[in-house]
Formats: C-alpha cells, sequence, structure tokens
C-alpha cells in the first residue's frame, strides 16, 4: 500500500483526536459521572484504533483496543469509575501520543511496548470479565424471571397479589442439582416436600407431571407463595443433599412483573449485590452518542496551499498600488474602479487571513493535563483559569508559541505558587491559581500567564545577576525595579535555587524572549511580592504582513517594523554626546545609543554635513536605540517575502518586501543593530 | 539530463545508452571563453533589465536582488565570483536562473549562445584552469569540434 501518502493524514487526524481525548480526560476525572465524557473518549479510543490498524501500526491498535474494551465496560456499568482507572487511561494516553511520535518523526512506532500499561488495562479487564460473567449470568436469570413471570396466568397472578396483601411474600425459585445426581425426579420430590412445609406452590416449570417423568435436566424452577423470608427457604432447601444451587428471587410487590432487584446467587455467592443493571443503558448510550457527533463540514487544507494564496493576495496588493500611482487623477471611471479594486482586495485579503487563523485554544488544550501532572508532582494545588480560547492568531504563530507558554506556566507553578502550607500561613487560599487569558487587542493579540504565588524576589534577581557576573554591584544598585525585573530575560538567569524537573536549568526565560521575538512580539513581567506574578505576551495578527514605516536611506528605501518604533525625533548635530568614545543622545534624561545606519548598512552616501538629522527611536527588549535615517517615506502595510536560502544568513535584514514601483525594499532586523 | 545511469542502463538499447552518457548544457561566453552549465538547473533566462536591489553585507559578487515575478532572487556577478576582471552590462547580458535545493539565483553573463549536447566521454577533468583557484566551481573541460568549453558545478557556486 502506498502508505506515505496516507500516513500525513493519519498523523494529522490522529493529532486532532488525541487532542480530543486530553480533553475529554481532564472533564472526565473533573466529572467521572458524565456519560458524554466516556462516550467521547470512546469514541475516539475506536477510531485511534480503526485508524491505526489499518496502517499496520499494531501496537498502537492494540492499546487503543484494550482501552476501547475497558470504557466499553465502563459504559455499560460494569466497571465503576475511579480515579486509578483515570490514572491508567492518562497512562495509556501518554503512551499513545509517544506512538504518535515516534510515528511523526521515524514513520514507525518504535519498540516500546508499555507491558505495565496493557496489564493494568488488562487486569481491570479481568476483573470485570468476572464480573460480567456473573452480571450475566444474573442477567439470564432475570431473562428467565420475566419469561416465567410473563408465562403466569390471571389465576396464578392473582393469587400472588392476595399473597401481597395479606402480607406474604412470593418467590421465584431456580433449583439446580448436583451433576452426580442419580435419581432426579426423587430428589425433585423430596425438595417439593421441603417446600411445601414452608410455602404454597403456585406454579413450576417444567410440570409437577415432567418432573415427575425425570423430563427434566439439571435443575426446575418453581412460584411460591410464603410467609417466610428467603433466607429461611434457602437454608431450608440446601438442607436437601445433591442439591448444587438455589436462585430465589423475590417478586415485586406492585405488580407481577418482575423488576430487577438484588438477585441471590446461592452457593457462589459473590457479592453480586452490588451489580445493577439497566438492559436499556447500551440503547441510551448510543442516542447520546449521535447527537453529540459533530456536524461542522470542514477542508482539511495543506498550509502551503494557504501560503501561495496570501502571496497571490499580496501581488494584488502590490500591483494595486502601482495602479494608483499611475492614476489619472482626471478620469473619473478609472478612480472609481482603483477604489472598488481595492475594497474587493482588502475584502479578499481580509477573508484569506481569517482561513489562517487558528483559535489558542489549540494551544492551550494541552495545559490542563500540564498542570494536572506538575501539581501532582510538587504536592501544589493549582486550579487553572482559562479564558479567550477562541481568540485566534496566525497558523505559522501558533505551532511556534506552545513551547513559551509551557515554560511560562512552569515557572509559575514551579517558583511562582508557594507550597500549600506557606500560602495558608500567608494567609491565601491553600490552592495556588495560575491565569492563562489570551485576547485581541487591535492588530495584536494579548496572551498572559499570571499566577498569585509570591511574586519576583526582587533582591534574589540582583544577587543572582552579580553572583552570576551578569551585572556588577554598582549596576545592580542604580537599577530600578523594572530594570531588575528584566535582568531574568538575560541568558543564565534562573532564581529557583534548586534545580527541578520542571524548571531552573537556568535556560529558561531568555529563551522564551528570544522566541517571542522572533515571532514579531514582545514580553514583559509585571511582579508584586506575595501577590503574584505576571508574564504578558505581545503577538502580531500574523507573521505575513506588518506594519511598517519606509524610510530612506541614501537612495535606498528600508522597512523598520512599527512594532519598534517607539518615536521619532529630530535631534541636531550638537545634540549628539560621546559616551566611551560611541555616539549617544539623551532622550528623557535616558541615554540611548545613536547608530548612523549607512554605516552599518554600507550604503553609498555623499558625504553631506546636516545639521539637523531624523532618528527613529527603536525598543528593543525594553532598551532605546536611535537610528539615523535620510528621510521618512510614510507608514505602509507590507507584504513580507523570504529573501531566499541564499541569503538566509544576512544579519541586518529580517526579510524583504515588494514595493508599490516593483522593487524591492530590505526589512530592517532590530535585534541585530541592538547586539 | 544528468548522468544518472549505473550499469544498469548499459543492458538497454543503445538509444539509451546514448542518451545517459550525454548531457545537455547551456553555453555563454565571458570574455573569449565559452563556459557551460547543465541545463537540469536551470529554471529560466531573463533579460537584464530588472531593477536591483543592494543587499547590505552580502559578498561583493552579489549584485542585488530582483523582484522576479513576486520572488526575491538574489543575482550573482559569477565574473566576480570566478575572479574574471568584471565589465560593464551589454545589451547581450542575460541573467540565467538556476535552481538547487530549494535555493534560486541569478547568474548574470555576457551573451548566451546556444545549448548543445555533450558526450561524456568528451568531458575531461581537470584542475588548474584558471588563474586563481577558482577550479573548484568547474566540473570539467569539454571540447566540441574545435571550441572548448568550461563546464560550471553549479551546486559548488551555490554552496559558496
Amino acid at each position: 500500500m502506498d502508505s506515505d501518502k496516507y500516513l500525513k493524514i493519519f498523523i494529522e487526524e490522529a493529532a486532532e483526536n488525541m487532542q480530543g481525548m486530553n480533553q475529554a480526560l481532564l472533564e472526565l476525572e473533573k466529572n467521572p459521572e458524565e456519560e458524554t465524557n466516556i462516550n467521547n473518549i470512546f469514541r475516539i479510543a475506536h477510531t485511534l484504533k480503526g485508524m491505526s490498524a489499518t496502517m499496520n501500526f499494531t501496537k498502537m491498535a492494540k492499546l487503543t483496543h484494550l482501552m476501547e474494551d475497558v470504557l466499553q465496560e465502563v459504559r455499560n456499568k460494569q466497571i465503576k469509575l475511579h480515579s486509578e482507572l483515570i490514572d491508567i487511561l492518562f497512562d495509556g494516553f501518554d503512551a499513545l501520543e509517544n506512538y504518535l511520535k515516534s510515528i511523526v518523526d521515524y514513520g514507525n512506532e518504535g519498540n516500546e511496548e508499555y507491558n505495565s500499561i496493557i496489564n493494568s488495562l488488562k487486569t481491570i479487564k479481568k476483573d470485570e470479565i468476572q464480573k460480567k460473567e456473573q452480571a450475566e449470568q444474573t442477567l439470564n436469570i432475570q431473562q428467565q424471571c420475566e419469561v416465567h413471570i410473563n408465562e403466569l396466568n390471571e389465576y396464578e397472578k392473582n393469587v400472588i397479589n392476595k399473597a401481597f396483601e395479606i402480607g406474604m411474600k412470593s418467590y421465584y425459585i431456580i433449583i439446580n442439582l448436583d451433576k452426580g445426581c442419580v435419581l432426579k425426579s426423587a430428589r425433585a420430590y423430596v425438595i417439593f416436600q421441603v417446600l411445601e412445609k414452608y410455602c404454597d406452590i403456585i406454579k413450576s416449570e417444567p410440570s409437577v407431571e415432567d418432573i415427575e417423568d425425570e423430563k427434566f435436566d439439571l435443575s426446575f424452577s418453581v412460584v411460591v407463595v410464603a410467609k417466610y423470608p428467603k433466607e429461611t427457604i434457602e437454608k431450608k432447601l440446601f438442607s436437601v443433599s445433591e442439591v448444587e444451587s438455589i436462585i430465589i428471587k423475590e417478586f415485586n410487590k406492585e405488580s407481577t412483573s418482575c423488576k430487577p432487584e438484588p438477585v441471590n446467587l446461592g452457593q457462589t455467592k459473590s457479592g453480586t449485590d452490588k451489580l445493577h443493571i439497566e438492559n436499556s443503558g447500551n440503547e441510551e448510550n448510543k442516542e447520546v452518542f449521535i447527537t453529540k457527533a459533530r456536524s461542522v463540514k470542514t477542508v482539511r487544507v495543506d498550509i502551503e496551499k494557504l501560503d501561495i494564496l496570501l502571496n497571490l493576495v499580496g501581488e494584488l496588493i502590490i500591483q494595486k498600488t502601482r495602479l494608483e500611482d499611475v492614476s489619472d487623477e482626471k478620469n473619473q471611471t478609472y478612480q472609481e474602479s482603483i477604489q472598488y479594486l481595492e475594497r474587493i482586495i482588502s475584502n479578499l485579503h481580509e477573508a484569506v487571513m481569517k482561513v489562517r487563523m487558528v483559535p489558542v485554544e489549540m494551544v492551550f488544550n494541552r495545559f490542563p493535563r500540564m498542570i494536572r501532572d506538575l501539581s501532582k508532582e510538587l504536592g501544589k494545588e493549582i486550579v487553572l483559569t482559562m479564558s479567550g480560547e477562541n481568540t485566534e492568531l496566525d497558523r505559522t504563530i501558533i505551532d511556534e508559541i506552545g513551547e513559551p507558554i509551557v515554560h511560562l506556566l512552569r515557572n509559575s507553578i514551579d517558583h511562582g505558587i508557594e507550597m500549600p502550607q506557606e500560602r495558608i500561613a500567608k494567609g491565601k487560599s491553600e490552592q495556588g491559581h495560575v491565569f492563562l487569558k489570551a485576547y485581541q487587542e487591535g492588530n495584536n493579540v494579548t496572551i498572559e500567564v499570571a499566577d498569585d504565588g509570591h511574586g519576583i524576589n526582587v533582591e534574589r534577581v540582583k544577587e543572582k545577576a552579580v553572583e552570576k557576573g551578569i551585572s556588577t554591584i554598582n549596576e545592580v544598585l542604580s537599577m530600578t525595579k523594572n530594570d531588575i525585573i528584566d535582568l531574568l530575560f538575560k541568558p543564565g538567569m534562573s532564581t529557583a535555587s534548586t534545580v527541578s524537573d520542571i524548571s531552573g536549568r537556568g535556560v529558561g526565560l531568555d529563551v522564551v524572549r528570544t522566541k517571542i521575538e522572533s515571532l514579531g512580539g514582545v514580553i514583559e513581567i509585571e511582579s508584586e511580592p506575595d501577590i503574584g506574578s505576571r508574564f504578558i505576551i505581545r503577538l502580531p495578527l500574523t507573521l505575513a504582513m506588518i506594519q511598517a514605516l519606509l524610510v530612506y536611506i541614501g537612495e535606498e528605501r528600508y522597512a523598520i517594523p512599527l512594532s519598534n518604533i517607539n518615536q521619532i525625533l529630530k535631534i541636531k548635530t550638537e545634540d549628539i554626546k560621546f559616551v566611551q568614545k560611541r555616539e549617544v543622545i539623551l532622550m528623557n534624561d535616558t541615554i540611548v545609543p545613536l547608530i548612523r545606519l549607512e554605516k552599518v548598512l554600507g550604503t553609498p552616501m555623499e558625504v553631506e554635513d546636516k545639521n539637523r538629522i531624523t532618528t527613529i527611536i527603536v525598543n528593543k527588549s525594553g532598551k532605546f536605540y536611535a537610528l539615523t535615517v535620510d528621510r521618512l517615506i510614510g507608514q505602509q502595510e507590507i507584504v513580507i517575502k523570504n529573501p531566499g536560502k541564499y541569503l538566509s544568513d544576512l544579519k541586518t535584514i529580517s526579510g524583504g518586501t515588494i514595493l508599490g514601483d516593483g522593487k524591492i525594499a530590505f526589512i530592517l532586523d532590530i535585534n541585530y543593530f541592538a547586539s | 539530463m544528468k548522468d544518472t545511469n549505473k550499469g544498469e542502463l548499459d543492458k538497454n538499447l543503445g538509444e539509451n545508452l546514448d542518451k545517459a552518457k550525454t548531457q545537455k548544457v547551456l553555453s555563454f561566453m565571458f570574455g573569449n571563453q565559452e563556459y557551460g552549465i547543465n541545463i537540469s538547473y536551470i529554471t529560466t533566462i531573463i533579460e537584464n533589465e530588472y531593477p536591483i536591489t543592494r543587499v547590505p553585507g552580502a559578498p561583493d559578487y552579489i549584485n542585488g536582488v530582483i523582484n522576479l515575478r513576486g520572488d526575491i532572487v538574489p543575482i550573482m556577478e559569477l565574473r566576480r565570483k570566478l575572479k574574471l576582471p568584471s565589465i560593464d552590462d551589454t545589451q547581450e547580458t542575460k541573467i540565467i536562473v538556476v535552481n538547487f535545493k530549494d535555493i534560486t539565483i541569478g547568474i548574470k553573463v555576457e551573451q548566451v549562445n546556444q545549448v548543445i549536447e555533450i558526450h561524456r566521454n568528451s568531458i575531461e577533468i581537470v584542475s588548474g584552469i584558471s588563474y586563481e583557484d577558482c577550479s573548484e566551481y568547474f566540473s570539467g573541460l569539454c571540447k566540441v569540434n574545435d571550441r572548448v568549453i568550461i563546464l560550471i558545478d553549479i551546486e559548488k557556486v551555490i554552496k559558496k
């Protein structure tokens, strides 16, 4: 089979299903009584089983099959859902995830068998099978019982009802004789004798005549009315030798129909009393099932195709700008036509962008599970509150943003949230709270990770920075609180004194910042002692298009992303000061290094002494830099183009764009100028 | 056509054999010397009329980038890369756009001659053709009638 073609589809669908399962598992843990969750997990396990079996991933199929079996029994109420079982299901889920990861990475499931999980699943199932067998037995009896009740004629039903009225009970009794019993009819006769002493026999099956003629197998049943409790009757019957087991079922008072009631299994008594069986259960489940099935119609599209589409829209925008440039102002129709075209293009652009947008839910989904595991591991009770899961971001950003958020969440839980005792001592609630919030703000999406822990210990950060040689003591002493908190983003900083599994390897926040900035975003920290910390990430809606300021440097045009720009400042030559032989300017009492772009970029320029210099103040990781430019062109939405692999190692530029006249302008990489 | 046969084709028909043993190259001129590029690398040949944007910080043999139907394509001055003296562009100057493993660049040449089919046996592997040590960019010398064509190894030129 040409499985390569299907492998991609398999991976995508499996990943989607896994996410669904994760969610359902978490819901299930919160709310074990909710049947829909079980049904969802069951359905997903079933789907995964089918998928993996088709793709010949036998290990995955085996595991999902077992999970499915166990879940089936849970659905049928044959197994009680307990936390141990949920843990095993989680383990199974993890194993499946590992299989899937291996398939993604290597194209096969790997060698891990996860025997322990398989065994636990099997054990549960075995227990359940035993129970099930017993249950089936009871079920049979019930069915038999019902059958016989239905067979009772009016007279017999009347007798039973009368018996109820005068306070007598009626029973349905099945007597099983020992296999080695030789004279069955004689034995039956003795039993009848015993029964008649204590109760009145209304009916027997087979009939008394048949029993006398030995026309029955090892068992027969009777319907009786008696004033004794069934225990007494049971005891008396057992006193007869060669009786293997007796099943006594009491009739319900209301009617002569047989209502499921605890069934006593006689000699094979084994705590089945607690088992309740509802025959209709299955049917109901199925109905819920159908209504829960998703009805949203979707098309799966390769992201590359969307990139092409977006590219084409970018081309349209460029051409439209060109048309505007050559427009003849007197020609009214032409003008109108251009305006109409512009509207269509911007709608088209918006539509294409929307197609690429994915709710952050896709990333957030896995966090509840992570928090659950972490809080168990660390012995901290943590409540994760998420909001704004529907906020949408460009697919490319979504793919990258998960890791930094994981980092921040782990940070909050490990470093931020205190141990329960400590929290109680501080008068806080025992449970730690972690908040994950996403919302849109203009052209940006903000994601906040906050906790109500002990906040950032500014003194510790100072000590650490000096200890690690990141800052000198003097530097640290003159810093503001925000500057100090900002030190956390420096490589090599980690304030947790012990290195744990969760965080504290000293590679934390600087990696987070680098990642966020590579996505065109910024990150800030707010922190108050004993109130908590808040990490605020601001991201652009999309990576494909940005707002930029176009400038002239010499005769060359460059674009500077608007998100980096703090302000535009016109300075005089005499405003330039020197600090350690470097040019700087003063802006609101802050020393800002002056960077002469034409020198850094090697732009050919006619030397011209200008008195007034236009500088663009850019903000990079909380620091300001002044970039000199010759002229400003204006703000424009630009389509970011990859300058191609051949030029990928250029440091000063982060990309290119095609301007209205069809020429290329490069986008300056502010990170380079700041370093 | 790239030379991909590994003895397997030898058993086939003589026609196939011939095909596999030949390759097509596009020949162009640098001064009086003729050079050749295997046509399997070439995507298109364009006029040298695109506005070019200088790339800050790029090596000197990169003239800049052009907008080729919406893609940014770097233009390489192959003369400079081969350490030949540079000359001004003329009417005849063309850009050969080549592609290898997702990397697309345009190579500026003075004049494009023709596509010729050369036999494997006519290729000599030589070193030290150039004045300076640029022979790493050459895959061999080829004699066609009285002409001597230097074959350029595009993969090495792109790799730098």
